[in-house]
C-alpha cells in the first residue's frame, strides 16, 4: 500500500520535474555557462567562441532568412533521391543474397568488407561520372546507404520464420508474390533499421560531398561560412543540422518501433 | 574429398571470377569506345599504375601517417570512452540523463563540423585526430555501459560474499566481465575513426592516404586516382578484418 501511495505521489506531484530532467537541465545550463565564460574570457579569438547572445542572434537570422530553407530543401532532395536509389538497390541486393546460400557465400563478403570503408574517397570518381552538380551528391548518398541496407536486408532474410515461407509455397505464390506478400512484410523491422542506418550515412555522404564542390545545400552553407569566417553562422548551421539529423533518426526508429508494437 | 573441397571454394571462386569478368567487360567496352576512357580509365592501366603510385607517391610514409592518426584517435577514444562509460555506469542518475544523448550523438553527422575543427586546431593532424576521436566516441561509451550493466548478478553476489571493496568489486568482477563488450565498442570506434581520418584527410587536403586521392584527382591522373582508391579500400578492408580477428580472439579468450 505504501508503495502505491508513493508511486501516485511521484506521478501526481512532479510529472515534469523528475530528477533525470533536473540533471539534464543542470548539465545544459552548466555547458552554456562554461561556454559564456570561455567566450568572454578572451582566451580565444573573439569569433572562435562567440557569446551565447551572438550565436542566438545568428540562429534567429538563419532561421528567419529564406536561403536556409532553400539550401535545406536542396540537401533533402539529394539525400531523398540518393536514399531511394541506394535503398532500392540495397533491398534488391539484400533479398537476392539473403535468399540464396550460394550467392551469399559468393558475394556477401564483398558487401560486408566494403561496407565500413570510407565512401567519400569515391567522390572524385563520382564527379567524373556525374558532374559537379547534384548528380555526384546523389551518387554519394546512394553509394553510402547501399551497403548497410543490403547487409541488414540480407541478414533479415535469413531470420524469417520458415513457416511463413512454407505457407507462401503451399499457396503456390510466384517469386514476385513471395517477395511482396511474405518476405517484405516479415522483414519490416530489419528493413526499417537498415534504412535508419542508411539515412545516417547517406546524409553524411551527401553533406561532405557538398562541402567539397557545390553551390547549394547545407554542406555548402557550412563551408561557405568557413571561407567567410562567419563563425556564429557556422555554429548556427551546425546546431540546426544536428537537431534535424537526430530528429530524423529518432523519427525513423520510432516508426520502426510502432510497427513492431502493432504487429504484437 | 576433392569434390567437397571444390564445393567449399566454389562460391568464393564464382564471386571473385564475376568481379574479374566485370573488369574485363569494362576493359573491352572502353577499348571499343563505348565508355569514354577519359572518364573511366582502362582497368589494366589502373593495375599498371599501382606500382607507380606506391613508389612515386611515397605511399609508405602516407600509410604510416594515416595509421598514426588512427592510433592516436584510437587511444583517445579508448581512454575517454571507457572512462566516461564507467562513470555513467557508476552514477545511474547521470546515466539515465545522458545515455540517450550519447546515442543521439552517434547518429549526428559530427564529421560535418570539420570546418569548425579547422578553425579550432588549424589545418593539422590534430584536427583530424580530434574529429576521428569525437566521431568514434559514442559507440565506446555505449558498449562500455552495456557491458558493465550485463554483468551476471551471480558474479556480483560472489564479490559481495567475499566482502570486496568497491574498487576490488570493479576491477575483479565488473571490468573483466564487461571486457568483451567493451572491445566490441572499441572496434566500432576504431572503424569510425579510420573512416573519418581518411575522409577528413581527403576533404582538407592534408595528411596521408585521403590526401593522396585528392591530389591525384586534382592532377587528373585517372589511373592513379583509381589505383589509390583501390589501395585505400584494400587498407580499410585489411584493417577491418584485423580488428575482427582481434575481437574474436579476445572474446574467445575472455
Amino acid at each position: 500500500m505504501a508503495d502505491i501511495g508513493r508511486l501516485t505521489r511521484a506521478h501526481g506531484a512532479t510529472p515534469w520535474l523528475t530528477p533525470v530532467t533536473l540533471v539534464r537541465v543542470v548539465i545544459v545550463l552548466s555547458v552554456l555557462v562554461v561556454w559564456q565564460i570561455l567566450a568572454v574570457s578572451g582566451w580565444f579569438y573573439g569569433d572562435v567562441v562567440p557569446t551565447l547572445r551572438i550565436v542566438a542572434v545568428a540562429l534567429f537570422k538563419l532561421l528567419s532568412g529564406g536561403d536556409f530553407y532553400w539550401n535545406l530543401w536542396a540537401t533533402i532532395e539529394e539525400v531523398a533521391i540518393g536514399l531511394a536509389i541506394g535503398g532500392i538497390a540495397g533491398i534488391v541486393a539484400g533479398l537476392v543474397v539473403g535468399a540464396n546460400k550460394f550467392l551469399a557465400k559468393a558475394f556477401e563478403p564483398y558487401l560486408y568488407y566494403l561496407g565500413p570503408t570510407p565512401k567519400i574517397i569515391f567522390f572524385p570518381v563520382m564527379i567524373m561520372w556525374f558532374g559537379t552538380g547534384y548528380g555526384s551528391k546523389i551518387a554519394m548518398g546512394a553509394v553510402s546507404c547501399f551497403f548497410p541496407i543490403a547487409l541488414n536486408v540480407a541478414a533479415g532474410m535469413r531470420q524469417i520464420d520458415q513457416v511463413l515461407i512454407r505457407v507462401g509455397q503451399s499457396f503456390r505464390a510466384n517469386p514476385w508474390q513471395m517477395a511482396l506478400k511474405i518476405y517484405l512484410p516479415a522483414m519490416r523491422h530489419p528493413i526499417i533499421n537498415g534504412v535508419r542506418l542508411g539515412l545516417g550515412v547517406a546524409l553524411i555522404g551527401t553533406l561532405l560531398a557538398e562541402t567539397k564542390i557545390s553551390n547549394r545545400g547545407i554542406g555548402f552553407m557550412v563551408i561557405d561560412a568557413y571561407t567567410k569566417f562567419d563563425m556564429p553562422r557556422m555554429y548556427a548551421i551546425l546546431i540546426v543540422l544536428f537537431v534535424l539529423a537526430i530528429g530524423a533518426n529518432t523519427l525513423v526508429a520510432r516508426l520502426g518501433g510502432l510497427d513492431d508494437i502493432k504487429q504484437k | 574429398m576433392a569434390s567437397a573441397g571444390a564445393r567449399r571454394f566454389l562460391p568464393s571462386v564464382v564471386g571473385f571470377s564475376s568481379i574479374v569478368l566485370i573488369l574485363a567487360v569494362v576493359e573491352i567496352l572502353i577499348r571499343v569506345g563505348l565508355i569514354n576512357r577519359f572518364i573511366v580509365p582502362l582497368p589494366s592501366d589502373v593495375a599498371k599504375s599501382f606500382g607507380r603510385v606506391i613508389v612515386e607517391e611515397d605511399i609508405l610514409h602516407r600509410f604510416l601517417l594515416t595509421g598514426w592518426e588512427c592510433l592516436a584517435a584510437g587511444i583517445l577514444l579508448t581512454v575517454f570512452g571507457v572512462a566516461i562509460g564507467v562513470l555513467l555506469h557508476q552514477m545511474p542518475l547521470f546515466r539515465r540523463a545522458c545515455e540517450t544523448w550519447v546515442a543521439a550523438m552517434a547518429s549526428a553527422p559530427l564529421v560535418l563540423a570539420y570546418p569548425l575543427f579547422l578553425v579550432l586546431f588549424g589545418r593539422s593532424a590534430l584536427t583530424i585526430i580530434m574529429l576521428a576521436f569525437i566521431a568514434g566516441l559514442a559507440p565506446v561509451i555505449l558498449k562500455t555501459i552495456e557491458g558493465l550493466s550485463a554483468t551476471r548478478p551471480v558474479l556480483i553476489d560472489v564479490g559481495r560474499s567475499f566482502n570486496l571493496t568497491p574498487a576490488q568489486q570493479f576491477w575483479k568482477i565488473y571490468f573483466p566481465s564487461a571486457l568483451p563488450t567493451i572491445f566490441v565498442g572499441i572496434r566500432l570506434g576504431l572503424i569510425f575513426a579510420l573512416i573519418n581520418v581518411v575522409g577528413v584527410e581527403f576533404l582538407i587536403n592534408f595528411g596521408g592516404l585521403g590526401h593522396l586521392i585528392n591530389e591525384l584527382a586534382e592532377r587528373y591522373d585517372l589511373p592513379g586516382t583509381y589505383a589509390a582508391i583501390c589501395f585505400v579500400v584494400l587498407v580499410s578492408v585489411v584493417f577491418f578484418m584485423a580488428t575482427e580477428r582481434a575481437e574474436r580472439w579476445l572474446t574467445s579468450a575472455a
